[in-house]
């Protein structure tokens, strides 16, 4: 079984509109978002709902007010500014580490699980898929992330089939790190912008120090042709697999819109060029039986 | 005053927007680039950086002569990071939150802490505009104690603004946290749409009031501007799609040096702003912890 995971640095450079053609193209594969915190390929793929989970991910601090003599010790010792001046818990800043909890001589404090979110199992137009929302403004997202990974392993295991794609998040942080860890193959979309460059820069070497084989494709390339090139230079230099260039297309949008893939319409450049992509990345790089 | 830019989806112009708005307001403002993944602001304000500072989490280090392998610190770290496993206690710093549990509560006090480098934060200026952004370190993954610490430097003096990070989850949480008003950046499109309401979802238990600018205004559908009038979200600002705007911004031009036309409607959404805040204030209607 293949796991590859689409990622970008630099957010809104078409990471969900490549996985949901992919998705389109590809056979005998399970779908995968770990975008947990703004997932958007179900707005593409209009799952319907198999199953609904709950992901308790942690835990946070109450004080219990009537046991609490106010001797402040638990705000001495939190690191996270989570303990207020009235000697309550401000749940946004409690990290869950339970340190109040051990040194509370009154035993006043206790740790709740939080619910941080919900994941799904689908069946969607183009497959099975898993997906997950992580509840707005909370923590543990790397955890979900690794979840749904897990998730979209077993169902294909189940189901017999040879593919995972995988959309990730933006950034290089906690869900990024957690979505590549141990994949077979990374694919990090940019755009030809200073910022797409520099964020894509930071992608690959992220990648890099995972070990995992990296390609990598320029949305828009004809935005700005002298970026593009510079890219290219520095993919080049860096021994990373230049798969692809997709040229700015308005029937991006349109299909998006419409809540279809790009490559749905069998129409336009762009569409094209994410064809040629596919056929390249699953008969080179995943060596995917025809 | 205070003033975050969000945006739930990624690349609707966070940065486009906080970058132009604190160039046009110059001296008086202050930039704070919290997206510490993913610092973009520099790329467009290209600042003099005038320090840098390392920003560290203290993680455990364990004195093995002291250390009678009780288990103790094992038992109270929520974060797996430390563990004694026959007759070593081992640790492992990239799971480390830094709460100091165990070394506080270790009996036999083996336990001292190391510095563990998170990333760091550079300050300098564009311009007239003080400058400070916070860079996490390649395949660290902790980024709210380093968007704390480029909130630290915060200028109670100038008219802060804080371009977060996308999403909706604890990054931007933290980001916001704190703020007179977040202008929330999104695209007409579905995924606009869409993250749009998470993000507002996830602020709007801080009680903070929020506007939306529109970016590349008339690329998608209407359903921004639906979802406005029925949420109340005033819409503050519509940026029209303009190549000339995108070229701009793919060579690391913010958006009032592409179309200076641009400094009087950023200077009038700031207007806007503080109104809406001033006003806000006087009237109190919610009181906030």
């Amino acid at each position: 079984m293949k796991e590859l995971v689409i990622i970008s640095g630099k957010g809104g450079t078409g990471k969900t509109c490549l996985t949901a053609s992919f998705g389109y193209l590809a056979e005998n594969k399970v779908m995968a978002d770990c975008d947990v915190d703004a997932a958007d390929l179900h707005i593409i793929l209009e799952p319907r709902v198999l199953e609904k989970e709950e992901f308790w991910g942690g835990v946070k601090a109450s004080i219990d007010q009537f046991k609490c003599v106010k001797c402040g010790l638990c705000a001495e010792v939190c690191r996270f500014d989570a303990i207020t001046d009235s000697l309550t818990v401000d749940p946004i800043s409690c990290e869950g580490c339970s340190v109040c909890f051990h040194v509370c001589p009154e035993n006043a404090i206790k740790m709740d699980e939080v619910l941080n979110g919900h994941w799904f199992k689908c069946e969607s137009r183009f497959g099975p898929m898993i997906h997950a929302a992580l509840l707005p403004g909370e923590e543990n997202s790397g955890k979900l992330v690794a979840l749904v990974r897990n998730q979209a392993k077993t169902l294909a295991k189940e189901l017999g089939k040879s593919l995972i794609l995988v959309d990730g998040a933006p950034g290089v942080g906690c869900p990024v790190i957690s979505s590549i860890s141990g994949a077979n193959n990374v694919l990090v979309i940019t755009e030809p912008s200073l910022s797409g460059l520099h964020d894509m820069q930071r992608a690959i070497n992220l990648v890099q120090g995972f070990n995992i084989p990296t390609v990598a494709v320029i949305n828009k390339y004809d935005i700005n042709e002298t970026v593009s090139s510079q890219i290219e230079a520095w993919l080049g230099e860096n021994k990373v697999n230049l798969i692809g260039k997709i040229p700015y297309d308005t029937s991006v949008i349109k299909s998006m819109v419409q809540r279809k893939a790009v490559v749905e319409s069998n129409q336009g450049p762009a569409n094209e060029a994410i064809r040629n992509i596919w056929e390249r990345l699953s008969r080179d790089v995943l060596n995917l039986e025809a | 005053m205070k003033i975050a830019v969000a945006s739930g989806k990624g690349g609707t112009g966070k940065t486009t927007v906080a970058t132009s708005l604190a160039a046009s307001l110059g001296r008086r403002a202050q930039i704070l680039d919290c997206d510490v993944e993913e610092p973009n602001c520099h790329i467009l304000m290209s600042p003099e950086i005038e320090s840098s500072e390392a920003i560290t989490l203290s993680t455990p280090l364990v004195d093995m002569s002291k250390c009678n392998l009780c288990g103790k610190c094992g038992e109270v770290c929520n974060f797996s990071a430390i563990l004694t496993i026959g007759k070593t206690t081992l640790t492992f710093p990239e799971m480390c939150h830094g709460c100091g549990g165990c070394m506080l509560l270790c009996p036999e006090k083996a336990i001292s802490e190391t510095p563990r480098e998170l990333g760091a934060v550079e300050t300098g200026s564009f311009e007239d505009v003080e400058f400070v952004q916070g860079r996490i370190r390649i395949g660290e993954a902790m980024a709210p104690p380093l968007i704390k610490a480029v909130k630290n430097r915060l200028n109670p003096n100038k008219i802060a603004i804080l371009d977060a990070p996308p999403g909706a989850s604890c990054p931007v949480i933290n980001t916001v946290k704190g703020s007179d008003f977040v202008i929330m950046v999104t695209e007409p499109t579905p995924f606009g749409l869409h993250d749009l309401r998470i993000a507002v979802e996830a602020i709007e238990p801080l009680g903070i009031p929020m506007g939306v600018v529109l970016n590349r205004s008339d690329i998608g559908d209407h359903e921004v501007q639906t979802y406005c009038g029925e949420a109340r979200l005033p819409l503050m600002l519509q940026i029209p799609f303009d190549r000339q705007i995108a070229e701009g911004y793919s060579r690391g031009k913010m958006l009032i040096q592409t179309n200076p036309d641009y400094v009087e409607k950023f200077i009038g959404l700031f207007e806007d702003v503080s109104r809406f805040v001033r006003k806000r204030s006087e009237t109190k209607q919610e009181p906030q912890s």
